[in-house]
Parts: C-alpha cells; sequence; structure tokens
C-alpha cells in the first residue's frame, strides 16, 4: 500500500548538510502495525513527515496505492491528506478554540460533509474514543490522555487508509501512555493500518512489526514476538 | 467548508479576541464616522451656501422691457408660469411719490408697487405683520409695507404696525416690517404697496419689469432663453429692447465654492480610511503569524489553500463590515447631536446625511477589508504545512 524507494531528505545547517532520511527503502501493507524505533535525531519524524505528505523529499519516489505522490499539486495532496491519512502527534495539536466536538468535525467539514453529518460522525468517532460526554469540553478542560483521544477521534474521522501516530504517548504518563497503545492495538485489530514512532521499547513491543532508524538509514528489526 | 461556517469561524475568532479586534474596528469605526460626518457638513454647508446665494438671486431672472411703450398687462402675468422650471412672479413698477409722516416728509421717494410674490423672490424677510395677499391686489388695499430704515425715520422707536402714513396725500395703513438686513440687503430702504394701487399714484398695473424664481439656480440659464424668446415673439419685441438678466456668475462661484469642499473633504475622509485599512492589514498579518500553528495543523488535516485564505479574508471582511456598520451609525449619531447643539445655540442646521454617503461608506468597508485582507491571507494560504506545524 505505501511504498518508499531509494527515498532521501537533508537539511542544510549553515555549513553543515544534516541528510535525516538516507535513501530509505520501506514498504507497508494494509492492516499492519509497525512501529518505528530509534534514537532521538535519528529522521524518525522527518520520515513520518514526508509519508504523512506534511513535508517533501529530495530525491525517491514515494508510491501510496501504487500512485507516485510526490509530484502531485498542493491542493491534491491537501485531498489525500485529508481522506487517506490521520494524524497524532505527541503534542496532540488539537485547536485551542474550539470544542473537542468541533476539533473532530474540521477534517469532515473540509471533507465537504454538512455540519449535522459531520456532528453525527464526529460523536460516533468520539464514542469509539469513550469520550461521550466529553464533547462540549475546550481542548485544556480535558487531561493529556483525553486530549490525545480526541486526536485520535480526528484522525480516524475520515476514515483513512493509515494513521501515522509521531511519539503519541511521548507526553504521557506511563499508564496513560498503556491506556493510548491499548487503544491502537484495538483499532489495529479492527483492520486499521497504523504507523507508530517511539522510542520507548515497551511501547513498540506492542507493534507486530518494529523497524529502526539510525543516523537516517532504516532497517527492518528483529521480530518482536 | 461552506461559507456559514467560515463566517462563524470568523466571528469566534473576532470575539476571542476581543480587545484587539475592537482597537482594529476603532481605526475603521473613526474613519468611516468621519466620513459621514465630514461629507454631511459639506453637503449642510452646501445647502446653507445655496440658500444664501439664492438670497442673492442666483435663482432668479429679471426680465426689463425698455422701448419706452410695450407694457405686460396684468391679467397676463400668470401666462409665465407655464413656461418651464418658472416658479413666482414678482412683477414691479417704480413710482415716485410724496411720503410723510406727522412732520417727517420725503419727497420724490422711490417706492415699488408689486404682488404677493415680491418678498419670496427677491429672499427678504418679513419681521413682523403680514405680507400681501391676493385680496390686498384685488381690493387695491391702500396697505404698505416698509424697510427698517424707514421705519426708524417716520416712526422714529415706535412700533409701525397699523399705524398710517400718508403717500400722496392718501392714508396707508402699515401692515409689515422687514427685519434690518444683512450688510448687502437693500430691504433696509424699501417701501412696498399693492400692484393695484399704483392707479392712485398716477400709474397704472401694465408693467415693464418682472422678476420671475426658478425652481432651482441650475435652471436660471435654459429658462432666460425661454422667457426671452416668450416675450420677443408674443409682445413683438426685437431682442435690442428686451433683457433678460441672470446671475450666473453668483451661481459658478458657488459650484466652485461646493466642489472644493467635496474635494477637501473627500481627500481626508479618503486618508483616514486607509490608515483604517492599514490597521486591518496589520491586525491580519499579526494574526496569521501568531496562528500559523493552527494554519499547519488545518492543513495537516486537509484544508486546501483557498479554506485557509476564505478563512483569514472573511475574518478580514467580517471585522472591517462591523467597523464600517458601526462607524456609520457613529457618524449619523455623533451628526444628530451636532444639529441638536446648533440648533440648541440658534442656529440652523449644519449636517445633512446623504443616503449615497451611507452606500458608499458601506461598500468603501468591505472594499478595505477584501483589499486589506488578501495580502495576509494570501500569506497564510502559501504557508508549507510542515513549517507551519513547526512554528511554536
Ligand atoms: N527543519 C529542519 N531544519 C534543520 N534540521 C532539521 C530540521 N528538521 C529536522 N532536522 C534535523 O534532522 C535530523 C532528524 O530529525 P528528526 O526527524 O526530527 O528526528 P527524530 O524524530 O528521530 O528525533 C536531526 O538532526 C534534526 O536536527
Ligand atoms: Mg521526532
Amino acid at each position: 500500500m505505501i511504498q518508499l524507494i531509494d527515498l532521501t531528505k537533508s537539511f542544510q545547517m549553515g555549513e553543515e548538510t544534516i541528510t535525516a532520511v538516507n535513501h530509505v527503502n520501506f514498504q507497508a501493507e494494509k492492516g499492519e502495525f509497525i512501529s518505528i524505533v530509534g534514537p532521538s535525531g535519528s529522521g524518525k519524524s522527518t520520515l513520518m513527515n514526508i509519508l504523512g505528505l506534511l513535508d517533501t523529499a529530495d530525491s525517491g519516489t514515494y508510491l501510496l496505492n501504487q500512485e507516485d505522490v510526490t509530484t502531485l499539486s498542493d491542493n491534491q495532496q491537501a485531498v489525500i491528506r485529508n481522506a487517506k491519512i490521520g494524524f497524532v502527534f505527541q503534542s496532540f495539536h488539537l485547536l485551542p478554540r474550539i470544542n473537542a466536538l468541533e476539533n473532530v468535525m474540521v477534517p469532515l467539514l473540509y471533507h465537504g460533509y454538512s455540519e449535522k453529518q459531520a456532528r453525527e460522525k464526529a460523536l460516533f468517532y468520539l464514542d469509539k474514543v469513550n469520550l461521550l460526554g466529553r464533547e462540549k469540553h475546550l481542548p485544556k478542560q480535558l487531561s493529556g490522555g483525553q486530549q490525545q483521544r480526541v486526536a485520535i477521534a480526528r484522525a480516524l474521522s475520515c476514515d483513512p487508509e493509515i494513521i501515522l501516530a509521531d511519539e503519541p504517548t511521548g507526553a504521557l504518563d506511563s499508564k496513560t501512555g498503556t491506556e493510548i497503545m491499548g487503544l491502537m492495538e484495538r483499532l489495529n485489530e479492527g483492520g486499521q493500518t497504523i504507523v507508530v514512532i517511539t522510542h520507548d521499547m515497551s511501547v513498540a513491543k506492542r507493534a507486530r512489526r518494529v523497524v529502526e532508524m539510525h543516523d537516517g538509514n532504516l532497517k527492518e528489526g528483529e521480530d518482536p514476538q | 467548508m461552506s461559507l456559514l461556517l467560515t463566517i462563524k469561524l470568523a466571528l469566534t475568532n473576532i470575539r476571542t479576541n476581543k480587545l484587539r479586534s475592537g482597537l482594529t474596528m476603532l481605526g475603521l469605526i473613526i474613519g468611516i464616522a468621519s466620513v459621514i460626518i465630514l461629507v454631511g457638513i459639506g453637503k449642510g454647508a452646501t445647502e446653507s451656501v445655496t440658500n444664501e446665494m439664492s438670497g442673492l438671486g442666483a435663482d432668479l431672472l429679471t426680465v426689463y422691457i425698455y422701448d419706452g411703450q410695450t407694457t405686460i398687462s396684468y391679467s397676463d402675468l400668470d401666462d409665465f408660469l407655464g413656461l418651464p422650471n418658472i416658479d413666482a412672479i414678482a412683477p414691479y413698477k417704480s413710482l415716485s411719490a410724496s411720503v410723510s409722516r406727522g412732520n417727517v416728509k420725503l419727497e420724490y421717494f422711490n417706492l415699488l408697487a408689486t404682488n404677493e410674490n415680491y418678498l419670496d423672490v427677491m429672499g427678504y424677510d418679513l419681521g413682523e405683520g403680514r405680507p400681501f395677499s391676493e385680496i390686498d391686489i384685488e381690493n387695491s388695499t391702500k396697505a404698505v409695507i416698509i424697510g427698517n430704515s424707514i421705519a426708524e425715520k417716520l416712526f422714529n422707536l415706535t412700533d409701525p404696525l397699523g399705524k398710517t402714513i400718508k403717500i400722496n396725500g392718501d392714508d396707508y395703513t402699515v401692515v409689515g416690517t422687514l427685519t434690518a438686513g444683512s450688510s448687502m440687503s437693500e430691504a433696509d430702504n424699501i417701501l412696498l404697496v399693492p400692484l393695484t394701487t399704483a392707479k392712485y399714484l398716477g400709474s397704472n398695473t401694465a408693467v415693464s419689469q418682472l422678476y420671475l424664481k426658478t425652481d432651482n439656480a441650475e435652471n436660471v440659464d435654459g429658462a432666460a432663453k425661454e422667457v426671452k424668446s416668450y416675450v420677443e415673439t408674443n409682445y413683438n419685441i426685437d431682442s435690442d429692447s428686451l433683457n433678460v438678466y441672470t446671475n450666473t456668475g453668483i451661481l459658478e462661484s458657488m459650484k466652485e465654492v461646493s466642489a472644493q469642499l467635496s474635494l477637501l473633504l473627500g481627500g481626508i475622509a479618503g486618508i483616514s480610511l486607509i490608515v483604517g485599512g492599514i490597521g486591518i492589514m496589520n491586525v491580519m498579518l499579526v494574526s496569521v503569524t501568531e496562528r500559523t500553528r493552527e494554519i499547519g495543523i488545518r492543513k495537516s488535516l486537509g484544508a486546501k489553500r483557498r479554506d485557509i485564505s476564505k478563512q483569514f479574508l472573511i475574518e478580514s471582511l467580517v471585522l472591517s463590515l462591523l467597523g464600517g456598520i458601526i462607524g456609520i451609525l457613529t457618524g449619523i449619531g455623533c451628526g444628530a447631536l451636532i444639529n441638536t447643539i446648533v440648533a440648541y445655540l440658534g442656529y440652523s442646521h449644519i449636517f445633512a446625511l446623504s443616503p449615497g454617503v451611507v452606500v458608499l461608506s458601506f461598500s468603501v468597508s468591505a472594499a478595505v477589508g477584501l483589499i486589506f485582507g488578501s495580502f495576509p491571507s494570501y500569506r497564510a494560504a502559501c504557508l508549507r504545512p510542515i513549517d507551519a506545524l513547526k512554528q511554536e
């Protein structure tokens, strides 16, 4: 479903050139639960931003369902982000001035659903992450774990092909983190394709496949089972 | 995302930044309000200048037949009202008579025999008493209206109303006096009698001089031509023996004054609107910078460029239209207040609201919002999602 061929991305820092992603080949199939591990600064986030069409690679090919997405226009990429990709970030990235329900509605409204349809769907996904009753709360009125669950509901709202989560438990205490990972596992059991970035091995172990990054290089890890 | 939702979103954002939105709008409110007030005062001033100028005869035609024999009979005068743009007729005859009261005697005094329209046509104000009526003209009533200086000469400091004076030996009752005129006024030395009393003073009611009042100073030139050809054909006079005067010079300078006034006020108003617009642009730019992360999040959730630009453009539009509406209301309120104060001080109104300016101000506010909002929204729309997300 996802195929990266010889993908490279580097940053210029003054005199120095940092190659954050170095000739990476990677493949993910529908229904997989993959975790990407590696030390800080190894290029995990950069790779995920490229996977999520938030950033572009310098060279290489990115095929999404056999379609080359590197050459698409801004607007076409926006449509793919909206319909096919769901993001979960370490710092939640909820819009602070609108409530939980409205946050989940945002991608649905960009998708073209009417306000009424969007509300119904958003409530459905808030129910799925066990947050019914909190939908009128502003993000700052929710705990970290609750905020991350709103973010997951939002990522799920347009029924994406893949969920990309960049250290989703990084800002949470370990008990809440375990809950969030449990939620991810259940979603995966329901057929949802998920890629999780983490540097916490106990988190990574819950995935069925682990890949490691080191200085921009990607290496298939041992089967955790 | 639908337009309605985008407007709702804009209102939410404006409300969450009440102070800043208020201050931004204040710039525009002051701008629009001053447009309304300045243009209103300009219009009010032009109106009172026009009135003043009409008093000086800018809307007046003077018809003068001087071949020495042709006259217009009293009964034919109404025909002039059938001509285009002619509102009123005041025929007059200048007669010489001896005027006296007690010991005070004015020999060979020039008095005017005229009709009930004279005061209005000449723009003279009746101070006390009553004007002539049609009945005075019909009955040849021995009535007289006198100017301020005459009243002083004949009556010293006593009230002349209802008292009699002698004209060529006959008793005439004073029915009205004129208010003391301004410096330019000839009204102070005037003595009026009904046209038909001319027969007691050695003359008749046929006239060779008359004033015609037009409906508007603008139409004076056209009306003059009509009147001239009408008199020429109907009274068989060659154009050398006929004069139709106008005061177009006054009209020209009046137009010039009001054009310059409008230009000046328009300029001031324009500057204040630009200042208001820059205020809006400034706030929208700050708002874009401040909400870079929000833009990043929205883009990661599938917002297209046009979704983002629409959001900011509509926010700027809502901001400027709100400011515009409040400004219009403030301007109208201040104008009404000015008029109230001025009325209290005993002057006539100086603020006149024109609907055109309200419509224009509203359109200008919308234009300001669109023009000064478009650059910030374009900036926001062009941000790369990753750069926007990483912004703190
Ligand atoms: N916008 C950027 N400009 C310059 N260097 C960057 C930028 N983003 C990432 N990098 C560098 O690229 C490398 C990989 O970063 P990142 O992908 O965030 O790593 P990880 O997520 O594994 O911690 C790091 O050395 C980081 O400093
Ligand atoms: Mg990272």
